[in-house]
């Protein structure tokens, strides 16, 4: 099975930000997305997660294939590691943590309050997240963000593992990952400031 | 399940909702005597009433957690994606809000009661209306903290929408310990209060998930 | 927004902002000459042409304002549920502005037959207020319209913001007629029925009915208090569409 992404065109604030974008991921293999700030990534990915509607265009298959991480990880800072996975694994339907603790370096940590992590490892805890979703389509949005090298290495090999195993990843990010996929720009798929300003209901207010 | 044994966790970590409820409600009712005098017979008369008012009162004190938390460090949009529909999300917080919240509350009331000295009679009625309308107060709060919920400062936004809301709950809730008190039959608002909490359980989610969708948007 | 438009296929499509703009304009001066007329009339013919009721003297002749005040403050929200409605179901941006424009009026309206009803209340029952069913179910309508017009002003994006008091609308409908259930439940209340449009006002066969005499202006006063609704709402809507037009022609400058 390939993720399809056909002819998507999505609005934010009022404004069309992304259009006619197509892009396939075959399994195993991973998309990076390039583009300036305020481009779209995020709206992109945010689009394909099922947070946000789009105008057109399909994505196959649909939200509940895909597990998204942005730039909040959803850590509560109360909770221990362990519980703080433990609660997303349940939520859905898995049960085993163990090798998301192992992949992202996380065991010796398990039992530690998440509030008293330092940023790299929330932003690791937040990204074993993923892999307890169990689910197929990884949606990344800066995912290095605060990570040191080792750390970056360690999520690399991560999401190696995940694509070894037939999964797929659409990532935004601007480090080379040394992952096997191709790179998207985004620039040629900005939404042109409409022509005719009374072309559709949008542009009506112009 | 999972979600709610976290929301449970997480607030009586937190520390916050739950003691300060009911720490508001013991305030509210301390200040009363205060301000209406000490005599007994004038307290007796409006206990259940302000028994009513101080339980509605702290109730709003703590919806604004109900979802702003899980808003702000993004849990939120990670459950909006999970495998669980958002109106069961938004009918599971309503429900741990009302079992950190109303239930205590339902439960300190009585002995709040001596305090106003509330007649022998009307205990039974007070903590049973409670029981029974409070569950419509968290339901009809999530809505509102989720209509609100994208906003910086919405805390006193959220009581100006909140609280026209709570009137045909409050005044139910209220008619049956009142008339409870003053040892009339009171089945006919008792039905009603329940009704409005059924309907409100059974429904709002529906709004409330709609306007969570809007929000994160 | 000069140039000609083709001719409307569908009664929806006057909900264009454009097609808007240009049939309110269109519109706006019958509609304030109608509502100038109508309240001329009615209220002069009301204060002026008509005998003082044998028990509440001239007092009476508050009803000019405070019935058709009362009656435009609710039909106010109810035209802010249909909007919000159409605005849900079918996506017209002019409704969601609609509604967000009538809100204040609707708001306004309610204090004015708060307050008439107030003044002329004390002659009449000897108290300012009263804990009646009828005002206090005013009283909630106001609270109401405060919380739908807050939300509204506290939401930066004005699309999101139109979704949000919708919802709210709707939900805050079905709650205020349960509040007037429940009002009516909690007190027996001072307020004569609504009487004005029951069939034995035109004919005034008994004395708690408006009679006759007192109808026929009061009517005309109605429906200038509606114009007077309507011409204020197409002035804010066109305001509030206009101020849409800036904020999208400023997004269009940043993107190009």
């Amino acid at each position: 099975m390939e993720m399809n992404v056909t002819d998507l065109a999505v609005t934010r604030g009022g404004m069309r930000v992304l259009e006619a974008v197509s892009f396939r991921v075959s399994a195993g293999r991973a998309v990076v997305l390039r583009g300036p700030n305020g481009i779209g990534k995020t709206t992109l990915l945010r689009t394909l997660a099922g947070l946000q509607l789009a105008d057109s265009g399909s994505v196959e298959p649909g939200p509940e294939a895909m597990a998204y991480a942005s730039h909040a990880d959803g850590i509560k800072a109360t909770l221990s590691v362990r519980e703080n996975l433990t609660f997303w694994a349940k939520l859905h339907g898995m049960l085993d943590i163990s090798n998301a603790l192992r992949d992202f370096n996380l065991e010796t940590l398990v039992e530690r309050p998440a509030g008293s992590l330092s940023a790299g490892q929330k932003r690791r805890l937040g990204l074993a997240r993923m892999a307890v979703t169990g689910r197929p389509i990884w949606l990344l949005d800066e995912p290095t963000v605060s990570l040191d090298t080792d750390s970056v290495a360690l999520f690399a090999s991560a999401v190696e593992r995940h694509l070894a195993q037939g999964g797929r990843a659409v990532i935004a990010t601007h480090i080379d990952l040394g992952l096997d996929g191709e790179v998207l720009q985004l620039g040629p798929f900005k939404a042109e400031a409409p022509e005719d300003p009374h072309e559709d209901f949008h542009e009506a207010f112009l | 399940m999972a979600l709610l044994k976290r929301d449970l966790a997480l607030s009586v970590r937190a520390g916050g909702g739950f003691g300060l409820a009911l720490a508001f409600f013991l305030i509210v009712v301390t200040l009363t005597p205060f301000a209406v005098g000490p005599n007994s017979a004038t307290l007796a008369t409006i206990a259940a009433g302000i028994l009513w008012l101080g339980a509605l009162l702290s109730c709003l004190l703590s919806l604004d957690r109900i979802l702003a938390l899980d808003f702000e460090d993004g849990s939120l949009e990670l459950l909006a994606t999970a495998p669980i529909p958002l109106e069961g999300v938004a009918t599971l917080k309503a429900f741990a809000h009302w079992l950190t919240t109303g239930l205590p509350l339902t439960l300190a009331a009585p002995l709040l009661g001596v305090l106003l000295h509330l007649p022998a009679e009307g205990f039974f009625w007070l903590t049973l209306s409670l029981a029974i309308g409070t569950p419509a107060l968290s339901v009809i709060g999530t809505f509102g903290a989720a209509l609100t919920v994208g906003l910086k400062r919405g805390g006193l936004l959220l009581s100006l929408i909140v609280l026209p809301l709570y009137v045909p709950t409050l005044i139910f809730g209220a008619e049956v310990a009142r008339r409870g008190t003053q040892g009339m039959p009171a089945d006919t608002p008792l039905a009603l209060l329940a009704g409005i909490t059924l309907a409100t359980v059974a429904l709002l989610p529906f709004a409330s998930a709609a306007a969570i969708r809007i929000n994160l948007r | 927004m000069s140039e000609r438009l083709p001719k409307p296929t569908s009664l929806w499509e006057y909900a264009n902002p454009r097609r808007f703009m240009a049939l309110s304009g269109f519109l706006l001066p019958f509609v304030a000459v109608g509502t100038a007329v109508a309240l001329l009339i009615g209220l002069t013919w009301g204060f002026f042409f008509t005998p003082d009721d044998y028990r509440q003297g001239s007092t009476v002749k508050i009803i000019y304002i405070h019935v058709p005040s009362a009656m435009v403050a609710i039909n106010a929200w109810m035209m802010m549920l249909v909007a919000s409605l159409i605005w849900l179901i079918r996506r017209h941006h002019v409704s969601a502005l609609a509604a967000k424009a009538a809100a204040p009026v609707g708001a306004t309206m309610t204090l004015i037959a708060l307050a008439t009803g107030a003044i002329w209340g004390q002659p009449m029952w000897g108290t300012w207020w009263a804990w009646d069913p009828r005002l206090t179910s005013f009283l909630v309508l106001f609270l109401f319209y405060l919380g739908y017009m807050a939300l509204w002003a506290a939401i930066d994006n004005d699309d999101t913001a139109a979704e949000l008091t919708s919802v709210l609308c709707i939900v805050g409908s079905v709650f205020a007629v349960l509040s007037r259930y429940a009002l009516a439940f909690w007190n027996q209340g001072l307020h004569q029925g609504a009487s004005v449009l029951r069939a034995g006002a035109v004919t005034g066969d008994t004395e708690e009915r408006v009679s006759n005499i007192f109808a026929v202006p009061l009517f005309i006063s109605m429906a200038g208090f509606v114009g007077f609704f309507i011409l204020l709402l197409l002035v804010r809507t066109r305001t509030e569409v206009r101020a849409r037009r800036m904020k999208a022609l400023q997004a269009r400058e940043r993107m190009s």
